[in-house]
């Protein structure tokens, strides 16, 4: 209905062509990103200026009224409107809402420490109430709004139901559920084993390890950032940068054959990609040396199993390096420099556990780069064994 | 002075014998209120005022529980009309389309679920923010991780029940990661490792996926491995988990505060 009244007879909308197509092309993840990244470097350093209610609402009304401009173009609206997106356009307005309000809580709470006054928090901490009424009614009141928000949604927008299960019809594209999205954006850069097994599973493992890992005893129980800086930016880097925004370029932007398309794209089926990765080890044996691939354990086949395997290795010998030296390096050099007062009070064991799931963390993004400055497609490359990185 | 009605019914045996106290106007009668009914027991008598603001807690704990509560009752009244079987599933849920107008109830079970996934995100971002997984609450913010993954599944499980063309691709794609897995599944690194003789161990037939499926393909057996999971297993395994949840919660000395 809204898609007819609006966008009906000139589907562009109001947002003028050249934007439009400016904002198409700054939506690629290798431009959309890193500008993300630089806004979110900013949004922190700067966490005291920009979450002043006044800058943030003058920055909330100028997204929503970006945000209801381009509702009017057609291809915009289309994606938005889909019943199962409407929920991510809330989660992604919700989680910009809750960063801004814990960072302007934690300004405010920081000041106050700086003057030595403690968090707002504390003030009257020990004083106690009763549950009945002061919590049982707030919760109710809390329950009486969800209730009604669920039930106005429900009746307002219907579950949609598509076409039987066909499993000879392969829908393009075909999307996980949209909280794994993130995953499925990660398998552009990552075989299935890293982005779906192992890395949500460094995931899980990180979470569980981070009250074990943060020794900083400040910051229990109130919203500070100047007394967490490390703690917080490292969870918001991973919540923000590498699960939000990535969910959002998994559903929004992600068309057929899982190409990019921008907000104001059409999804054609036919759009080509070049795609001319190359893997590592292509690039040093072939590019680089131009030796070809070695062959130091006798090049015919006949050879055997053993003497084929070792062929693998060491044609992907550089890329294991590599690897192991970004696994190795890091840990005692940081231990011994710009981390030395991390390792001492963290000991030996949880220091190198928090930078191990550092580097994991760090591998999305570094493959990233990779990607999009040198084209490259895997730094460790075995199809043999299902082994890519 | 009289007896109303009312005073005549709050002082039968019979209410007497539900409610243990008066009504709860006074610190005694308050007191009791939360002490001694089970569903208000879950609260301590008192909390520490400073985390009872919105501003604080932004309810998001308690607004996933209640959305659990709500999955649960919705859920239970879609049971009555759904088979899980490749020939009923899809013919039941438009049935519950087609032939229930003013309908809600499938409606309040998807758009509550996506809401539930939003509000445990949001309920871990503002326990991390506050700095509340400190000790000592470390294990409890385990415990919620763990629920949080089990959010997440019980959401990519009742995915695959309408049994459409969204509901059987997204969960191939979805459990294709599983014939990925190292060692366990058939496409991932090591399987060809685990072999006896040059036979291999591991096949597509046999794998990590295969367990999750019940079969190669998301098939009539996953879906209904994915309606137990679903309406059974991991329900009941969240419940055991959001008891211990709050039981820590208390025990690790209440609504977490400012040491």
């Amino acid at each position: 209905m809204l898609s007819l009244l609006l966008a009906e007879g000139h589907g562009g909308g109001l947002i003028p062509a050249p934007v439009r197509s400016a904002i198409d092309r700054l939506c690629d993840p290798q431009y959309f990103l890193p500008l993300f990244f630089v806004a979110f470097v900013a949004g922190l350093v700067f966490y005291r200026k920009w979450t002043q209610p006044k800058v943030a609402g003058g920055i909330a009304l100028a997204a929503l009224a970006g945000f209801g401009l381009a509702l009017t173009n057609h291809n915009f609206l289309e994606i938005v409107e889909r019943p199962d997106n409407i929920p991510i356009v809330g989660m992604l307005g919700l989680v910009a809402f809750f960063t801004w309000y814990s960072l302007r809580l934690a300004a405010v709470n920081d000041e106050r420490i700086e003057k030595g006054e403690g968090p707002i928090e504390k003030t009257g901490s020990n004083d106690r109430v009763l549950v009945w009424p002061d919590l049982v009614f707030s919760e109710f009141i809390a329950l009486i709004l969800c209730t009604v928000l669920l039930v106005v949604w429900a009746i307002a927008v219907k579950a949609p139901l598509e076409d039987p299960a066909n499993p000879f019809k392969t829908p393009n594209p075909s999307k996980a559920p949209w909280y794994f999205l993130g995953l499925q954006e990660m398998l552009v850069y990552y075989d299935p084993w890293l982005a779906g097994v192992v890395l949500p599973g460094l995931i899980i493992v990180g979470l569980c390890a981070a009250p074990y890992i943060d020794f900083n005893p400040k910051g229990n129980g109130y919203y500070t950032f100047k007394e967490r800086r490390f703690a917080i930016s490292a969870f918001l880097f991973g919540f923000l940068n590498l699960w939000v925004v990535m969910v959002l370029i998994g559903t929004f932007l992600r068309g057929p054959n899982w190409n990019v398309f921008g907000p104001f794209e059409k999804w054609d089926v036919h759009k080509v990609v070049v795609l001319n990765n190359v893997n590592l080890s292509e690039g040093f044996w072939i590019g680089w040396l131009k030796t070809g691939f070695p062959a130091w354990f006798g090049a015919s086949p006949a050879n055997g199993s053993l003497a084929q395997a070792g062929n693998v290795i060491a044609r992907e010998l550089p890329g294991l390096v590599l690897v192991l030296l970004y696994l190795a390096v890091p840990p005692p050099v940081l231990a011994s420099t710009v981390m030395k007062g991390f390792y001492k009070r963290m000991g030996f064991i949880r220091f190198n556990l928090l930078v191990f799931l550092m580097l994991s963390m760090m591998c999305l993004p570094i493959k990233m780069i990779l990607r999009w400055t040198l084209n490259l497609k895997y730094l460790v490359a075995m199809p043999e064994w299902f082994l890519n990185i | 002075m009289a007896k109303t009605p009312l005073d005549e019914i709050r002082s039968s045996q019979v209410w007497r014998s539900i409610f243990r106290h008066g009504y709860p106007d006074t610190e005694r009668n308050r007191t009791l209120a939360a002490l001694s009914n089970i569903f208000l027991h879950l609260h301590p008598v008192r909390v520490r005022k400073s985390g009872l603001g919105v501003r604080y807690t932004w309810c998001m704990g308690g607004l996933t529980f209640f959305l659990f509560l709500v999955e649960t009752i919705t859920g239970i009244l879609l049971m009555f009309y759904y088979r899980p079987t490749g020939d009923a599933a899809y013919n039941d849920i438009a049935a519950l389309r087609d032939h229930v107008p003013l309908g809600v109830m499938r409606e309040l079970h998807r758009w509550g679920a996506h809401a539930m996934v939003v509000s445990v995100w949001l309920h871990m971002f503002r326990v991390f923010l506050t700095g509340s997984y400190k000790p000592p609450r470390e294990f409890n913010w385990c415990v919620g991780v763990i629920l949080l993954v089990l959010t997440l599944l019980l959401s990519f499980t009742g995915y695959l029940l309408p049994w459409d063309q969204l509901a059987i691709w997204a969960i191939t794609v979805g459990s294709n990661m599983a014939r990925a897995t190292p060692f366990l599944g058939h496409e991932g690194p090591g399987a060809s490792a685990l072999s006896v003789h040059g036979l291999p161990l591991i096949h597509s037939s046999d794998d990590a996926r295969f367990g999750l499926l019940a079969g190669p393909l998301v098939g009539e057996g996953a879906l209904l491995r994915f309606y137990v999971l679903h309406c059974i297993l991991i329900p009941f395994v969240a419940s055991i988990l959001m008891a211990v949840h709050f039981w820590r919660v208390r025990k690790d000395g209440g609504i977490s505060g400012p040491m």
